[in-house]
């Protein structure tokens, strides 16, 4: 069974505890501006907004690497970028309409969420169940998948 | 059915690939002009400054990537013309190949301007791996090296150049750095950031000739007195400027702009503008024969009209909607945007879409010219059709993603105005807040 993060920005406290683990799991420090995930802060409605890489099915990131340094896991299905293949060309950044892709200028190579594999610590840090890790069939999921549907570019057959 | 891919860049990687999975049982030849592997022209920077070897610009890294797919890969085999009533393609080699249904994913090729002595020793494109290896040779620390262009190409070659430790003298014709993805503020505090790294960079200026120092020595003192630099020993070429001055260098990089590989379909009936005329199903003027990539001038979704948009992204996504309607499917393509990503001796910038704006649009500028940053957001009532960027680097993917849902951003148009940083925001607000 495949899982994804789901996220629930109703029950965002906006506390960062994913960010801190994220960095942590990812980078080995707590800094939140190297986490994969990122909590935005909606200050006239009180709200809070977690949002990371969903996985898309499209992996725009992935079909825009010029060395194939981006490759889908096979267990988790996450789109995973390889760190000693990548050139830190930066040309999946401009490409995922999402903006999830970013460059680290201290490794000099991109980074994305690719779900801890399989044990993200973003979900397993959140402690009000914000972001939890679910089934990818759960229907829950459709609205994400419907919005990352509209980026495409033709439609898809295979 | 038997596909032929002409070129085994990105776009004729990822449309034979999509043939296989879409026809599990067709032919499928993938032909490079080049006498090496699948590799991607964009990784040849990194070959310059020793981040990558030549292996890890092989667009697949697999050994039986190509075989394990029943790809059959020709190598070192160029197309000199296109017969499509006989189905048949000859090669400058002598042979020739019949298809089915073919691909055009020829390229692009840089351009030699016409200014003598450019066929000399020591002047190289930067464009195929064998010119980084020629590169590689000349480029030693210290050596005087001359970069003719500063586009987008010229941009990236001058990274590599600098990472080299080259003293290095860019000549750009145009009034600036990459003129066709920034505007004169952009262009212009990337110059400033590019002299503050020991670049020196020459605008509205023009190479008028070429000559090994040889020959210019015979000039005497009045050669000597038009140097700004003196001549080192390890230089061989003089390059005269068309303001009178004249540069010595060890090695002449020419990155003067491309052109579409399509000579060879001359009297073959392919319609070609400034690329391969494609339609929304990347089929070209004549039957059977596709179009992809550099090569093609495809659909952009932005201005409604066809144009060349020679980025990775589009050259994959022209590879996989070619490969789809080659095999027998009917898929439309919602064409490309212009997009393009830089990085000027560690100054990164970006641009996307109608950078310059729409006639009765709106936008907002931010400029700060200490902390080399930088950021223009163009409108088209409250949809936003493009945007630069410099020194951001997070989250500019969004940029894409609201230029090509067409977004309608509502109340987060004027708060984009008060603060374009908050685009990210922006898209969050307006796509699942809603």
């Amino acid at each position: 069974m495949q899982r994804s993060l789901n996220i629930d920005p109703g029950k965002c406290t906006g506390c960062r505890q994913c960010e801190m683990a994220c960095s942590y799991e990812n980078e080995g420090v707590f800094n939140p501006s190297k986490s994969r995930i990122k909590v935005f802060t909606f200050d006239a409605e009180a709200r809070f907004v977690p949002y990371t890489c969903t996985q898309c099915s499209e992996a725009w990131c992935m079909q825009a690497c010029p060395v194939d340094a981006i490759k889908v896991n096979l267990a988790t299905g996450a789109k995973e970028v390889h760190a000693d293949l990548c050139v830190g060309c930066k040309v999946c950044t401009i490409a995922c309409p999402f903006g999830t892709i970013n460059y680290n200028a201290s490794s000099g190579k991109v980074m994305k969420c690719d779900l801890c594999e399989g044990d993200p610590a973003c979900a397993k840090a959140c402690p009000t169940q914000a972001i939890t890790f679910v089934d990818s069939n759960w229907t829950g999921l459709d609205k994400m998948r419907a919005w990352a549907a509209k980026t495409d570019t033709g439609a898809r057959a295979n | 059915m038997h596909y032929v891919v002409l070129g085994a860049g990105p776009s004729g990687v990822v449309a034979a690939e999509t043939l296989r999975k879409a026809d599990p049982t067709g032919t499928i030849t993938l032909v490079s002009g080049e006498n090496e592997p699948p590799y991607s022209r964009m990784a040849i920077p990194y070959v310059l400054t020793g981040k990558i070897g030549e292996a890890g610009t092989h667009l697949r890294k697999g050994e039986d990537h190509y075989a394990a797919r029943g790809i059959d890969v020709r190598v070192n085999a160029r197309a000199t013309s296109l017969m499509p009533d006989h189905k048949r393609i000859d090669f400058a080699d002598g042979s020739h190949m019949k298809y089915d249904r073919l691909l055009v994913a020829t390229g692009a090729r840089p351009v030699r301007p016409p200014i003598p002595g450019l066929n000399l020793n020591g002047v190289h494109h930067c464009w195929t791996l064998e010119d980084a290896r020629n590169i590689i040779k000349l480029a030693e620390p210290g050596t005087h090296v001359v970069l003719m262009g500063a586009g987008f190409i010229g941009c990236i070659v001058l990274e590599a150049l600098a990472a080299r430790g080259v003293q290095l003298t860019v000549v750009e014709m145009g009034d600036r750095m990459v003129p066709r993805m920034m505007n004169p503020i952009a262009g212009t505090m990337i110059r400033r950031w590019c002299e503050a790294k020991g670049i020196r960079v020459l605008t509205n200026t023009k190479i008028k000739a070429l000559q090994n120092v040889a020959a210019e020595k015979s000039r005497g003192i009045f050669g000597f007195l038009k140097r700004r630099a003196p001549t080192e020993a390890r230089d061989t070429l003089d390059v005269e400027l068309d303001s009178g001055e004249m540069l010595s260098a060890h090695l002449v990089v020419v990155s003067a702009g491309v052109a579409p590989n399509v000579d060879f379909l001359a009297n073959s009936g392919v319609k070609v503008d400034r690329g391969i005329m494609v339609d929304r199903y990347m089929r070209t003027s004549v039957n059977d024969v596709f179009a992809a990539g550099d090569v093609a001038q495809g659909y952009d979704f932005s201005t409604k009209a066809h144009d060349v948009h020679a980025i990775q992204p589009t050259a994959s996504e022209h590879g996989r909607i070619a490969a789809m309607n080659m095999a027998g499917h009917n898929i439309q393509y919602n064409g490309s945007l212009q997009m393009n990503v830089l990085d000027t001796v560690g100054l990164i910038s970006s641009s996307f879409g109608l950078w310059a704006g729409v006639n009765g649009g709106d936008s907002v500028e931010i400029v700060d010219d200490a902390n080399y940053k930088y950021l223009n957001l163009q409108f088209a009532d409250d949809v936003l059709v493009g945007g630069t960027a410099i020194g951001v680097t997070q989250h500019v993917g969004v940029m894409r993603g609201l230029i090509q849902t067409g977004t309608k951003l509502g109340p987060w148009k004027e708060r984009l105005k008060a603060d374009p940083h908050r685009l990210m925001e922006a898209y969050i607000a307006r796509t699942h807040l809603t």
